[in-house]
């Protein structure tokens, strides 16, 4: 009995990409204690430091919002990149080079296409959950509920699906793991402190701010702003930025995945 | 219908062509063990065959499906055992097989697990991470997962390479009564004994092409008569010996630390030295002669 028989395959089959899911799932099974606990922790370690630090001696308000609120629903977008970028490059690159599974998937109904899909749309969903605590945290410090934050989860997971896309590429990309540094530094640490996380873009120099703009964690920090504080207009346009950030990440991970699994 | 067919396959990589103008037909039912010295082109053909490469020429059908472009649909209908072990080490023996039932779409998960573990021996250790099993379960268990879904073919990439003995003949044991249910299997190997042992037919692979093939009774009285007379001795003398049977016109080869005189009933009155032990030819031989490589 062949399962699949002989009927044909489809591109993008939901069963292909819900059974590397199942993977996914069944291996974060035996680690998600240690993840859930630094992704809620840091959240705290950094409004600490950053929200009553810097909110108790130098700075009390952006923009009419208290110093803690405005750095704790930025570190929305900061939970995000380090739960989906890095996981993505790692993760990636050590089940293709070090540990073959990609070639154990791949000799199964699935391909380069569906591979990639799942492995974003998992760490995009991780981070659509993780991505929140931040802002849970923070209401611990006064930020009060409001129904625009019901749309954080999608914000995040939007904004992970993009940022995960691109670790994938770096994985397919770099030829050693160490290469990862230069990821990092010239990249990922680049666009956490241009988000706007910890100030506001709008004292930065005008190329700087021009960069910020097409910055997808600065998107991400105001669409959540928005959730908290009341939506604009624009902010439709940053949705549309992130949503096309992701589709662009997810070709180019695709297309860096296929030439490194497929001889 | 073949259940593996490959015409004039080519596959290169920049200066190297690993695959040669492979033809290769793997009749339904049968056992083909595909042997060969590494660098031979036996993995590069195990990768043609689950389209994870590309052919630069040639033509290759599986199970009815003409690869690459429906390679997705023959995967569905093939297991994969390879070379390597690739089990998610965390997850529990069950989970690594529910995994793969759904990547096959196996509609009953739950049964095709039962009956993987009961194939593999490990329904006592279901609930085990991967990492606590020893390394025959292991082996085991990655068999199992290739066979989850009950595939027409089975593609085995050197299934038991750095396995102790006891753990190999486990594993042929496996192999063994999976031959005896029909199933078409493709086994790529360089142990000579595990392609006599289990395979039907056994194709000699070299500088990506077959150079031999037959079974492994007919590949030894074409290739190497009947006996095999092997001289143990010091390196003159073994020198002597060989500079003396190749004056015959005798076949010589290397054998570890004597020299093999193959075909050895061919030759005549006193060329085969007294101190000779004369011995049935074997694979070995074959495989010696041909490739040029020892084997293992």
């Amino acid at each position: 009995m062949s399962s699949a028989g002989t009927r044909t395959m489809r591109r993008l089959e939901p069963a292909a990409i819900a059974g590397v899911m199942s993977r996914e799932a069944a291996n974060f099974r035996t680690y998600w204690k240690g993840t859930t606990f630094s992704s809620v922790l840091e959240p705290i370690v950094y409004l600490l430091a950053f929200g009553l630090g810097l909110g108790a001696t130098l700075v009390d308000e952006v923009n009419g919002v208290p110093y803690i609120q405005f750095v704790g629903t930025g570190m929305v977008a900061t939970a995000v990149i380090f739960s989906s970028a890095l996981p993505a490059m790692f993760g990636t690159f050590v089940k293709h080079r070090f540990q073959n599974t990609y070639e154990a998937i791949l000799a199964a109904p699935v391909d380069v296409e569906e591979l990639v899909s799942a492995e974003m749309l998992w760490i995009g969903i991780r981070s659509g959950f993780y991505g929140c605590f931040p802002l849970l945290v923070t209401m611990a410090f006064g930020l009060n509920p409001a129904p625009g934050m019901l749309l954080v989860p999608l914000f995040c997971f939007v904004t992970a699906l993009g940022f995960a896309g691109f670790g994938v590429a770096m994985a397919a990309t770099v030829a050693k793991i160490d290469q990862f540094n230069y990821v990092t530094a010239l990249c990922i640490t680049p666009l956490f402190l241009i988000a706007g996380t910890f100030f506001p873009i709008s004292g930065l120099p005008e190329g700087v701010q021009l960069v910020a703009q097409v910055n997808p964690l600065h998107q991400l920090v105001e669409l959540v702003r928005g959730g908290a504080f009341g939506f604009e207009a624009v902010d439709l346009a940053r949705f549309a930025f992130l949503v096309a950030f992701a589709l662009l990440m997810w070709r180019i991970a695709i297309s860096r995945m296929t030439s490194r699994l497929i001889d | 219908m073949a259940a593996i067919e490959l015409r004039n396959v080519v596959k290169r990589f920049g200066p190297i062509t690993a695959v040669d103008g492979l033809d290769l037909d793997v009749p339904a039912g049968i056992c083909l063990g595909l042997l060969g010295p590494n660098g031979a082109g036996k993995s590069t053909t195990m990768r043609l065959l689950t389209g994870q490469a590309i052919p630069d020429a040639g033509e290759l059908r599986v199970l009815g499906h003409e690869l690459p472009g429906d390679s997705k649909a023959a995967r569905a209908e093939m297991g994969v055992v390879p070379q390597l072990d690739n089990l998610d080490v965390d997850v529990t023996v069950e989970d690594n097989l529910a995994v793969y039932a759904r990547l096959y779409r196996v509609k009953d998960v739950g049964a095709a697990v039962d009956r993987a573990l009961d194939l593999a021996r490990l329904r006592e250790r279901r609930r085990d991470a991967v990492d606590e099993l020893s390394g025959g379960m292991r082996r085991r268990l990655l068999l199992a997962r290739g066979l989850v879904h009950e595939p027409r073919l089975i593609l085995l990439d050197e299934p038991t390479v750095g396995l102790d003995p006891q753990i190999r003949t486990e594993l042929w044991t496996l192999i063994g009564e999976l031959k005896s249910r029909g199933t078409t299997i493709l086994m790529s190997t360089h142990y000579i004994e595990e392609a006599e042992r289990l395979a039907d037919e056994v194709a000699v692979m070299a500088k990506g092409r077959i150079i031999a093939r037959g079974h492994p009774a007919k590949l030894i009285g074409e290739h190497a008569g009947e006996l095999t007379a092997e001289v143990y001795g010091p390196p003159d003398r073994l020198a002597e010996v060989r500079a003396g049977a190749e004056a015959q016109g005798l076949v010589v080869r290397a054998a570890g630390p004597a020299v093999a005189i193959v075909g050895s009933e061919r030759a005549g009155n006193g060329e085969i030295p007294s101190e000779a032990v004369v011995r049935a030819a074997t694979l070995e031989d074959v495989f010696v002669l041909l490739t040029g490589e020892e084997a293992e």
